[in-house]
């Protein structure tokens, strides 16, 4: 076949770039992405005046020191682990769920609604459990909404998740000051709390429900199996690697986003749920109710490279630092907020070093 | 100016795109660049024009020694390039878009700029009004203001990569004659085509690369035998050919058009029999990519209809397509087929039609094992697609096909692959083929055409002309590639 081989096809200059990769320095690079995001930090709480090192030890105080913090930093733990959980799927078929706080916001809302509606006519076990399908529900709808837009209204999903979080917020704080206001006042700081037989219960001198832990833990082992062990998740990844190439192959590109969006709409429902009924919340709906545990989540997934299995440490790390450093404020006249521009820096350093690498390995190319 | 390229070497990975390419273009020259799709006119252009650094070479420009490091180095010494498809901003206006790239200066001044363009542009005859938004444009007046942007930046060496694909035949002669007046200026003409007659119409002499190399370089005017010979090859073989067979239909097309933003097919019909193997001919974007796809239910045709097994399948979503027996492998294995990052097992998976719930990786594994073996794929089943080399991967796609699939659409079924790999994929497809797939391919290679097809079907600019392959030979049907026998029309 002498006459049309001269084409420099994509898939030959790929396997170049992959000859060219290997494990070692895939790692080595993964690595040093923690000590440039401590320097990173360093040099910013210098540039703040603070002692770095006293910065973090009291980071590491606040978030171990006792086990009334350890059990406080598990109560920020489920909720990003289950909101980690849902975009676990929508990562693998490579959408950004950014409505995900909406989706909170929404779960929160729909138990709220029901809890209100049944407190005084049902016993409290099954409004409780009727209050988690509501959740459920409701964030799956939002979820959905997202989906909706993007497959039938061609909304990007990044831009119509963020409407739909400006929209679940705005509806509770029509809700808190209008419907479901505190009798008498209406105050952004909430409905009116629901009584403690409405709370879910916890350890004896160990302030965390073993519930909460467990259905975090359970949402992900069952995400991982359904991506590791379903044609679903199968489909999703391939969806997720190349669309092109499984639309060509018959995978119903369509059903399996809005399915994706769907069910991590429902984990983040469920961490709504959690919200407002778990051992350390407020117990009621204000607004702001998603504490940014969503915004987190998309961070650890995209640490964890989209493994299951390492989200769960990786939360875990994430919920301490967020925990933790509310002891900066309290103790040192430093922002909280800290915490949250150490966890940026981790995830900007990742990105930073896979950025680098593979214009590295093109410049090797050409 | 004068412009000459020495020794110019061009590797992009494993692929040696310009392998020792040559040329002088005189200033005052119409100078052709002929050669098939992939034979590297596009890199050697990019080359001259600083898009590109090659590898090895020298480029000297009125005898003196140059590097261009980038396009706008380029155009400061005088040379600026035509894309095929315009690199300009359709959202800006027409007088923005001639301010783009203007030498640098702070302000703008838009009342003189205005002036120039109208001048420059009435000197050719080009309509052009400064206010107008470019995307209301056709792709000829683009060109046209392209071309009046170049000229104002001072550019004497002007290249113009496969300009007339795109255009209609009134603004091709518009085009022509820009150029040979041009010429007549003194400038230097770089005209990249692989139209043979547009070629021989225009140019002056004539440069012929194919594989990366130069075949040939002819005075013009030359017959189009001659030009044949350079472009494809030594061989001009009277073909055996093969005996069509007679079985039921299972594709037929009635009256169908298909169009996209450059190309418009009209009128095209055809029946495909069992077992037929129809290759269709032409130079990329002729418009057999767009029957390919519409046949394949990728692409909705604007009229006529698609009968598939005698059901009408127009307006039909492309999942029933691939129910009533369809697929359609593209040519970029990695893009519109594989899905790198997923090992053979997943692909094997992946294809079940009938999926149960869960993924049943025993069975899985088991499937991949057999067809590793019957299809000679060289790769194990947890390796990655991507692992795997070009032929491999092709073999890989083969083996994921359907048994019960009934049409088989191909984009170069063997691009890229080495003769052994091409021997073997041929194998699979006329095995396929006698029991009972009709087989429809896109090829730019003569040989796979004359060689494997009942038929052929020849575009060009929209147009198509049925050879049959035992009444042909690579002559008449390179020939048509190139025009030939299409007669005249206005495309637009």
């Amino acid at each position: 076949m002498p006459w049309n081989w001269a084409k420099p096809s994509e898939e030959e200059v790929l396997d170049h770039l992959i000859a060219n990769n290997n494990k070692a320095t895939e790692l080595f690079l993964r690595l040093s992405a923690i000590p440039v995001a401590f320097v990173l930090s360093i040099i910013i709480l210098l540039m703040m005046g603070a002692s770095p090192l006293d910065a973090f030890s009291l980071i590491f105080s606040g978030a171990f020191g006792s086990s009334g913090r350890l059990a406080y930093v598990m109560t920020a733990w489920v909720p990003v682990l289950l909101c980690s959980a849902g975009l676990l799927v929508t990562f693998a078929s490579g959408f950004w769920n950014i409505g995900i706080e909406g989706q909170v916001v929404m779960g929160a809302v729909f138990a709220t609604g029901l809890m209100q509606a049944f407190q005084h006519s049902l016993h409290p076990v099954a409004v409780l459990i009727l209050a988690a399908v509501a959740g459920l529900l409701g964030g799956a709808l939002w979820g959905m909404l997202a989906g909706v837009l993007r497959l039938y209204g061609n909304v990007n999903e990044i831009f119509g998740g963020l409407g739909l979080n400006f929209i679940a917020g705005s509806l509770t704080v029509y809700l808190v000051l209008g419907p479901w206001k505190r009798p008498g006042i209406a105050s952004t700081s909430g409905t009116e709390p629901f009584p403690s037989s409405l709370w879910l219960p916890a350890f004896e001198g160990f302030q965390i429900s073993p519930i909460e832990i467990l259905l975090g833990l359970i949402a992900i082992l069952i995400i991982a199996w359904i991506l590791r062990g379903t044609h679903f998740g199968l489909g999703l990844k391939a969806i997720g690697k190349n669309q092109r190439s499984a639309f060509l192959m018959g995978v119903p590109i369509g059903r399996r986003m809005l399915m994706a969006f769907t069910l991590c709409g429902a984990l983040a429902g469920l961490a709504g749920w959690v919200l407002v009924v778990g051992t350390s919340a407020r117990h009621n709906l204000f607004p702001l109710i998603s504490s940014g545990y969503g915004f987190l989540a998309i961070l650890v997934v995209l640490l964890s490279h989209l493994s299951a299995f390492w989200s769960v440490p990786i939360s875990f790390f994430f919920a301490a630092i967020t925990m933790g450093s509310l002891q900066l404020a309290l103790e040192r006249q430093l922002d909280s907020s800290l915490g949250g521009v150490i966890q940026g820096m981790l995830v900007l350093s990742i990105l930073i070093t896979q950025g680098l690498k593979s214009r590295w390995l093109r410049r090797g190319e050409s | 100016m004068k412009v000459e390229l020495k020794d110019i070497h061009k590797y992009f990975g494993p692929v040696h795109a310009n392998d020792g390419v040559s040329l002088c273009a005189d200033a005052g020259s119409l100078h052709g660049i002929l050669g098939e799709n992939g034979a590297g006119k596009s890199t050697l252009m990019k080359v001259l024009s600083g898009f590109v650094s090659p590898d090895k070479g020298e480029i000297s420009i009125d005898g003196m020694a140059v590097r261009l490091a980038s396009p706008t180095q380029a155009v400061a010494i005088g040379i600026g390039m035509l894309h095929q498809d315009p690199l300009d901003f359709p959202s800006l206006s027409v007088l923005d878009n001639f301010l783009l790239g203007s030498p640098r200066s702070y302000m703008l001044d838009r009342p003189r700029s205005r002036q120039h363009l109208i001048e420059l542009a009435s000197q050719f005859n080009f309509e052009l009004d400064p206010d107008a938004s470019v995307s209301d444009l056709s792709i000829g007046e683009r060109q046209q203001l392209e071309i009046v942007r170049l000229l104002w930046l001072g550019v004497r060496v002007l290249i113009l990569d496969e300009p007339t694909t795109a255009i209609s035949a009134q603004q091709k002669e518009k085009l022509f004659a820009t150029l040979r007046r041009l010429a007549q200026q003194g400038k230097t003409i770089l005209f990249v085509s692989h139209k043979l007659e547009e070629v021989k119409e225009l140019c002056t002499k004539v440069t012929v690369l194919a594989h990366g190399k130069v075949t040939g370089e002819v005075v013009m005017p030359c017959p189009t035998e001659r030009l044949v010979e350079i472009m494809f090859g030594q061989a001009i073989v009277i073909n055996k050919g093969s005996v069509m067979p007679l079985e039921e239909v299972v594709l037929k097309l009635d009256d169908i058009i298909v169009s996209d933003w450059r190309l418009e097919m009209k009128n095209l019909s055809l029946e495909v029999r069992t077992g037929e193997v129809i290759g269709l001919a032409g130079l990329e974007g002729s418009g057999q990519l767009l029957v390919l796809k519409a046949c394949a239910g990728l692409l909705r045709p604007k009229a006529g209809r698609i009968l598939i097994n005698g059901i009408d399948m127009i307006d039909r979503p492309y999942c029933q397509f691939l129910e009533s027996g369809v697929t359609y492998m593209a040519s970029g294995r990695l893009e519109e087929g594989l899905i790198a990052g997923m090992t053979l097992t997943e692909h094997a998976a992946l294809v079940e039609r009938r999926p149960s719930f869960l993924v049943d990786w025993t069975l899985a594994s088991e499937k991949v094992n057999q067809l590793i073996h019957e299809f000679n794929i060289k790769g194990q089943p947890e390796n990655f697609v991507e692992e795997l080399s070009g032929g491999n991967q092709q073999r890989m796609l083969l083996a994921l096909l359907h048994p019960q699939s009934r049409i088989l659409f191909m984009e170069h079924p063997t691009r890229g692959l080495d003769l052994e790999s091409t021997e073997s994929i041929w194998a699979i497809l006329l095995n396929r083929a006698r029991r009972g797939t009709a087989i429809i391919f896109v090829s730019s290679d003569l040989d796979e055409l004359l060689d494997r097809c009942h038929r052929i079907l020849v575009f060009f600019s929209g147009h198509v002309r049925l050879l049959e392959t035992v009444k042909t030979n690579a002559l008449e049907l390179g020939e048509a590639i190139g025009g030939r026998g299409f007669g005249s029309f206005n495309s637009q």
